[in-house]
């Protein structure tokens, strides 16, 4: 009896908030007031995030390997741009609804039958899957503008009010409060006993199994809300940008966010903050100026980061803090 | 000659021509995926490394042709052995993510460093006259070098067949991809066996990535360019099988050589219908051994 009992505490201060965690979303607000100039890059920044803290629920959580997320993101801002390109639909807030529910619908039914694949073929079944759809999007121009991308995308201004001004004020804002938004609902979600649940899958399937654990539909289920925010985070692209190419859908974007949610370290939830930030900010003072050292640099990160550093930039501080004596 | 007929025989060919390249690309990543169970995205990056050995050594010092393809092939085969000693051994226990992870750094590396060092133009090499021009098959004519990378890719598919069919070095190979674990306890040292198909794997890329600088073209990111195909390959024919890899090259070249005739935009597409209907029914591949 005492012993469940204090399970049940150890796993609630487990849940519990950390001062730390507040430090994201003050840097957040301080780069709105501090870099006004950067605000456009800022936004694609947030986005980036919450594409990467989706993956960290599927993949840092949940253990599926999958080079194929980008699908769902590039679903999910073809359904929020194609929603005001061709339905004249343009209320922004209503849009990115629609782009979740279209890409966690899309998560769901490709859940189904890609879940009951491990190994290699899960992962080449993800690539496929991925790239047949930027395939078909390529195809079926009269939808998606195919290779030339998708215009006449028109939103309105948030609430009526803030409109998508010149220096990405107001997008800025609206980013940073859906990924909180976002982020309340994925730390819940992995606070909880199917959090939980799914770390186990990801440590022993066949213990889960063993202990009686749906591991199948615990899978689909964080799927699908993984699927569900990669959508989220494409439909804030679109709106943002105002324009979709099939670069959304394609094999780099998903590598690239593999990359950034491994450089800040998977199944932290934090890693996708950090790893997204530090990884877009190198890149765009590197990328344009000498794009083959960038790459050479790139690689040479990862390797490293499997060799020596498997808890990616979050491992490295954890690794600090408790050589200075302080638990994080 | 009827048109649609005079196009199917093109197709056929130039898909076919283009499927020996692919097979001599992956066969090796097949053999050692199958030996060690090691997600390994790199493998295009040795092929890529081929062809610009290759054009060094041809417009820099000047060497001829063939030679230079086989000087390619061997030193690109010894280099990667301490690749496959340093980066690939301490990982084969790992978990697919991290295997994945590292060998999608070293294309970075490989792609990022050819760049630097050669540019991103596409480099041109000069082919020896006797494979310009056309060969006379009697009802129709085609290209001698295409003729000739079908001829070095029929070759180095029997060649392996009847290696792993008729030695002993091919029955261990065959052993340890069955069962690696028996393998070694009958005393088959599955290690020195692992690094020596990966070095002979990686040779072969090297030739394919040499013959590939006239058909497909070679640029820095050769290597990010084809890796889908070359995974394709690999799991749609089955990990670990000779066979299965001629096999899936054949389909996916003829598919893809087909597509680009008869529909140019979404020739693509049915690629990777089909490598997903082939996986969905048979999740091990068309070859290989169930899991």
């Amino acid at each position: 009896m005492n012993d469940a009992a204090d399970a049940i505490a150890a796993l609630g201060r487990r849940g519990r908030l950390h001062w730390a965690e507040a430090l994201p979303w003050f840097a957040g607000l301080a780069v709105f007031f501090v870099f006004p100039g950067y605000l456009a890059f800022g936004t694609q920044v947030l986005i980036s995030i919450l594409f990467a803290l989706s993956l960290d629920l599927i993949l840092g959580y949940a253990g599926i390997v999958t080079l194929g997320h980008a699908a769902y993101f590039g679903f999910g801002a073809y359904a929020a741009g194609m929603l005001s390109a061709h339905l004249g639909w343009n209320e922004p807030l209503s849009g990115l609804v629609f782009a979740g529910v279209v890409a966690g619908g899309f998560g769901f039914v490709t859940g189904l039958i890609l879940l009951r694949y491990h190994g290699l073929a899960l992962i080449m079944l993800t690539l496929a899957q991925a790239i047949m759809l930027q395939e078909f999007a390529n195809v079926a121009e009269g939808w998606t503008g195919g290779f030339d991308g998708l215009m006449g995308i028109n939103i309105s201004p948030i609430f009526g009010i803030f409109d998508n001004d010149l220096w990405g004020k107001h997008y800025y804002l609206y980013a940073l409060a859906v990924l909180f938004l976002c982020f309340i609902v994925v730390r819940l979600l992995t606070h909880s006993p199917l959090g939980a649940s799914l770390v186990g899958v990801r440590e022993n399937t066949q213990r889960m199994h063993a202990v009686g654990s749906p591991v199948y539909w615990r899978l689909v289920a964080v799927y699908t809300v993984g699927a569900t925010l990669a959508g989220i985070a494409g439909g804030l692209f679109a709106q943002s940008n105002s324009f979709v190419t099939l670069d959304v859908l394609s094999f780099a974007r998903s590598g690239t966010v593999l990359i950034m949610l491994v450089l800040g370290g998977t199944g932290r939830l934090y890693g996708a903050f950090l790893g997204t930030t530090v990884y877009m900010i190198i890149e765009d003072r590197l990328a344009k100026a000498s794009p083959d050292l960038w790459e050479l640099g790139v690689g040479i990160g990862l390797v490293l980061a499997v060799m020596f550093f498997r808890g990616g930039l979050m491992g490295l501080i954890d690794r600090l803090a408790a050589r200075s004596g302080a638990r994080p | 000659m009827g048109d649609v007929l005079v196009a199917t025989v093109s197709i056929a060919f130039d898909g076919f021509a283009y499927a020996m390249l692919l097979f001599m690309i992956s066969v090796g990543l097949s053999v050692t995926m199958g030996l060690m169970g090691f997600v390994n995205l790199a493998h295009g990056a040795f092929a890529m490394a081929g062809g610009y050995v290759l054009v060094s050594l041809m417009n820099s010092l000047g060497v001829p042709f063939l030679p230079a393809l086989v000087i390619a092939a061997i030193v690109v085969a010894v280099f990667s052995v301490p690749f496959e000693r340093v980066l690939y051994r301490p990982l084969y226990r790992a978990s697919e993510l991290e295997q994945v992870l590292l060998s999608i750094g070293l294309v970075y590396i490989a792609v990022g460093g050819i760049t630097y060092i050669y540019g991103p133009q596409p480099p041109h090499i000069a082919l020896p006259s006797f494979l310009e021009g056309m060969i006379d098959l009697g009802f129709k004519s085609f290209p001698a070098y295409r003729v000739f990378v079908i001829v070095i890719g029929l070759v180095t598919a029997l060649g392996l067949w009847l290696g792993l069919e008729r030695t002993i070095a091919g029955a261990r190979i065959r052993a340890a991809v069955d069962n690696r674990r028996m393998a070694q306890s009958v005393g088959i040292k599955v290690d020195r066996l692992f690094m020596l198909t990966f070095a002979l794997g990686s040779g072969l890329a090297a030739v394919g990535g040499g013959l590939a600088i006239n058909i497909l073209g070679l640029n820095p990111r050769f290597a990010f360019i084809y890796l889908v195909f070359f995974l394709i390959i690999v799991v749609v024919g089955g990990m670990g099988s000779v066979r299965g890899a001629f096999f899936a090259a054949i389909l996916l070249g003829i598919i893809d050589t087909g597509g680009k005739y008869l529909w140019p935009e979404g020739g693509a597409f049915f690629i990777y219908v089909v490598t997903m209907a082939i996986l969905l029914v048979r999740p091990q591949g068309l070859f290989g051994k169930p899991a």
